[in-house]
């Protein structure tokens, strides 16, 4: 959890150099979209504590699911600009179909499981974003 | 007992935080007890199905029970990634 900007290129490198015996790393970059136009900002609130717990759960259970070397979770609070990235998952595997599944795994399971809020801030005033049904449905193929 | 309020919820109670003594046996209970106060947190708890709740920082529901617990925290549901 942080509220700063990160380096993509520098995590997923760094995260690529502590792998020993993976043959694939896979990434996952979330960026905020101008999806009313006029988003000034995208506010998101966590909750402290239970965010990390909840992250560290998931991905836990992402590694008992699939042979993993490591994930890396980052996400960000805070105001943040369109186009700037909200948050970011890398895992590695020996084979990247367990790399690939698993990145989509956390991500489902971050989107609805894990204590955040968005709220888009634009022009004509402020609204927190509504959770989708898809959301929720995309847990069930897991 | 720490009771916690999140996103649209902390703005609808203008708190982010209670401190409360209760006797309430589960969250619904708690959820009662609340919505008597004022209001605010009538309008806050009107509709449960639009909210979610956290024991202790666990998902849970709304018949979870109380005893022993630190925490409570109540948002709506979550928008992560």
């Amino acid at each position: 959890m942080q509220e700063e900007a990160f380096d993509l290129g520098a995590e997923v490198n760094d995260f690529t150099s502590r792998q020993s015996g993976m043959g694939a790393v896979v990434s996952f970059t979330g960026i905020v979209r101008d999806i009313a136009a006029g988003l000034e900002a995208m506010q998101i609130e966590h909750y402290p504590g239970m965010t990390e717990k909840a992250l560290a759960g998931i991905a836990e259970e992402a590694s008992a699911r699939w042979s993993l070397g490591d994930v890396l979770v980052i996400h960000r609070h805070g105001a943040l600009a369109p186009d700037e990235m909200i948050m970011m998952v890398a895992t590695s595997s020996p084979h990247r179909a367990d790399a690939f599944q698993a990145a989509e795994f956390l991500m489902d399971y971050l989107k609805s499981r894990a204590p955040f809020w968005k709220k888009e801030v634009t022009r004509d005033g402020a609204d927190w974003v509504d959770a989708k049904d898809a959301d929720e449905d995309a847990l069930s193929r897991w | 007992m720490d009771v916690l309020y999140f996103a649209w919820v902390r703005e609808r109670i203008g708190r982010p935080k209670d401190n409360i003594e209760t006797g309430a046996a589960t969250v619904r209970d708690l959820v009662e007890e609340l919505r008597a106060r004022e209001a605010r947190y009538e309008m806050a708890f009107a509709d449960l199905d639009a909210l979610r709740v956290a024991v202790d920082q666990e998902l849970a529901d709304f018949d979870a029970p109380l005893a022993g617990v630190r925490e409570v925290a109540f948002f709506p549901p979550m928008t992560g990634g």
